[in-house]
């Protein structure tokens, strides 16, 4: 009896410690490296967000390669800056990587007529085995004390401000930068045909394109941006690993379902920012499930739970909302 | 022009499911031949044009586009010289795009490039064009097609195929789904675009009056048959009664009694 009281009291006060200490961490400015890291990792996350949305937003294509190709885009990365390549042909590499998963996953959906699904678990199936070999035979590759593209940011900008800002301000410039190609791309014929592919694939092939030959293109390009954003988390967290992308598909297709939340549009640029907002707001409650969630006795094995809810959330309310408009059009 | 030669096309061969949907069929097209196609439900008459169009080959038989055998040509390679409208409206455009990318897209056939052809003059261009169709479309030209009627949609489907100038143009039932007043618009807009491209032409309809009023040559198709082929005086001379009444003629002689068919369907 003495004992188990004694167990709870030192339960409770470890309790109180915690958050004590977490309310502490908050009040004296610890807040601003959480709303940098959330802007960071939404960041890159994005530009895998970026890729989601085009194959199961403008091609209608569900592609599932993106829980292969964004650890192949860190292994790649990791692998070849340990062996001291150049560190933007690297990045070159990685993309092409996933770029390749990409093409192989539309080429077996082509030629085998499979439905995109299975295609894509297939690639990613085997991308595991090849990612694997890419990291040496291993599961993981330590990136410690290795010069990134990251590690090069911060020792320019020494001095002038700190990592973590410098680090924020790059990622805000290339993440612009991916947008810009991403825009200035669907405006082009070949990309509005790409639009047209998820809409309508009779209208496609009635104007003379080869649909079997825009879906390689897309999901290559939507795996190519998937690889990047892996190669840059392989850099900010300093390892590459094989788990890696385990669920980023569903991580990925809720960013994209909280940014349609946000925006409602046609515009191709505000789509893409839609899909950006949805990948920091996505993270942000990844965040306040992690260190809040305590409070309501959540742990962080619970966050797929809430990925999964957030995603069914989504999908309800869209739903009710093609209720209610049915409902209005026919009054 | 175009050369069909012995065409037969047979679905689920070797299964209880055996159908003959298209029986040894041979046809000369012509270039400016602007032919309307009759026959009761289920005669082939789609078959033959997803047979001519390529989306799937003819058990046996060939079809030649200006004297090359384009049998085993893949359907989007042809499309480059075919036009094709269904009768579903819905597949004609991308519905969660503009007009205005809807029209770029359809502009020209072909493979698309990395090009930005949308431009300041592209746009004014497709203003003209809408202009054309009296729906006031032209300052409609960033709203997603999803948001037309079906009549609009077709309306512009019509349109942009006449704009990327195919060598024939194959209408399937095209207005069958819009409202008598859309469809009489459609149709209009669709001899006006014949009249004034000069299109090679076959059009199917199960309006006999229409199939008579409209067009150069008049093909009936039974069981996967063509069973009249008329033009020149012979088919402007022609009624709904004389259409009838040689239907059963023909009938007597070759096929079993079908009251229900083309009877009831004017
Ligand atoms: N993909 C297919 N698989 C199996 N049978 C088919 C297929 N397409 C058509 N058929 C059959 O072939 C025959 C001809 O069909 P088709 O669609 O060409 O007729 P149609 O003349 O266009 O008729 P409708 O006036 O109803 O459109 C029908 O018996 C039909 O059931
Ligand atoms: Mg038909």
């Amino acid at each position: 009896m003495v004992v188990k009281d004694g167990l709870i009291r030192a339960n409770r006060s470890i309790r109180a410690a915690f958050v004590q200490q977490r309310a502490q961490i908050i009040g004296t400015g610890q807040d601003l490296y959480m709303i940098e890291g959330i802007l960071v990792e939404g960041l890159i996350y994005g530009i895998m967000v970026l890729g989601v949305f085009i194959t199961f937003r403008i091609l209608n294509f569900p592609d599932l390669t993106v829980d292969g190709s964004f650890p192949l885009g860190a292994a790649i990365m990791a692998t070849l800056i340990t062996r001291g390549y150049n560190l933007w042909f690297a990045l070159l590499v990685a993309t092409a990587g996933g770029l390749v998963s990409g093409i192989v996953t539309a080429l077996i959906h082509n030629k085998l007529k499979v439905p995109s699904l299975l295609a894509g678990i297939l690639t990613m199936t085997m991308l595991y085995s090849i990612n694997i070999r890419a990291l040496g035979n291993r599961a993981n590759l330590p990136l410690l004390k290795q010069d990134t593209i990251l590690t090069r940011i911060t020792t320019m900008t020494e001095g002038l401000m700190r990592d973590e800002f410098a680090i924020l301000i790059f990622f805000v410039l290339v993440v612009l930068v991916i947008v810009g190609l991403f825009v200035l791309f669907f405006h082009t014929d070949l990309g509005l045909t790409l639009g047209a592919l998820g809409n309508n694939e009779q209208m496609v092939i009635t104007q003379g394109v080869n649909p079997e030959i825009l879906k390689m293109i897309g999901v290559g390009i939507a795996n190519a941006l998937v690889a990047i954003s892996g190669a840059f988390i392989a850099q900010y967290q300093g390892f590459a690993d094989v788990s890696l992308g385990q669920g980023i598909i569903i991580s990925g297709l809720a960013s994209v379902m909280i940014g349609e939340f946000m925006i409602k549009s046609n515009r191709i640029s505000l789509l893409a920012l839609r899909a950006l907002s949805g990948s920091i707001l996505f993270k942000g409650i990844m965040y306040a499930g992690r260190y809040y969630g305590y409070y309501i006795n959540m742990t962080p094995n619970d966050l797929k739970l809430i990925t999964g809810l957030l995603i069914i959330l989504s999908l309800v309310t869209t739903k009710i909302n093609r209720i209610k408009m049915k409902k209005w059009i026919k009054s | 022009m175009i050369r069909l030669e012995n065409l037969s096309k047979i679905f689920n061969e070797d299964t209880p499911n055996e159908t003959l949907a298209l029986r040894y069929i041979s046809l000369d097209i012509k270039e400016g031949d602007f032919i309307t196609i009759i026959g009761s439900n289920g005669a082939g008459k789609t078959t033959l044009f997803n047979i001519i169009s390529g989306t799937y080959p003819p058990t046996e038989g060939r079809v030649f586009i200006d004297g090359q055998d384009v049998t085993r040509h893949p359907e989007y390679k042809r499309a480059r010289y075919i036009g094709r409208i269904f009768q579903d409206p819905l597949l004609g455009t991308a519905s969660n795009m503009t007009l205005e990318d809807n029209m770029m897209i359809c502009y020209k056939k072909g493979f698309k490039g990395l090009r930005i052809s949308l431009n300041h003059k592209m746009k004014e261009f497709f203003r003209e064009q809408l202009d054309q169709l009296d729906m006031d479309l032209d300052n409609r030209m960033k709203d997603n097609v999803v948001l037309l009627s079906g009549g609009q949609r077709q309306a512009l489907t019509l349109l942009m195929m006449a704009i990327s100038k195919p060598k024939l143009i194959l209408l399937d039932e095209h207005t069958a789904a819009l409202d008598p007043k859309n469809a009489q618009i459609v149709l209009a807009l669709t001899t006006h675009f014949i009249r004034e491209y000069r299109f090679t032409t076959m059009m199917i309809t199960h309006n006999m009056s229409q199939a008579i009023k409209y067009g150069t040559r008049l093909l009936m198709m039974d069981k996967g048959e063509i069973i009249l082929d008329v033009e020149g005086e012979e088919k402007k001379d022609l009624t709904v009664d004389k259409l009838v009444k040689k239907f059963h003629e023909i009938r007597k002689r070759t096929f079993e009694t079908d009251e229900v068919l083309l009877s009831g369907r004017t």
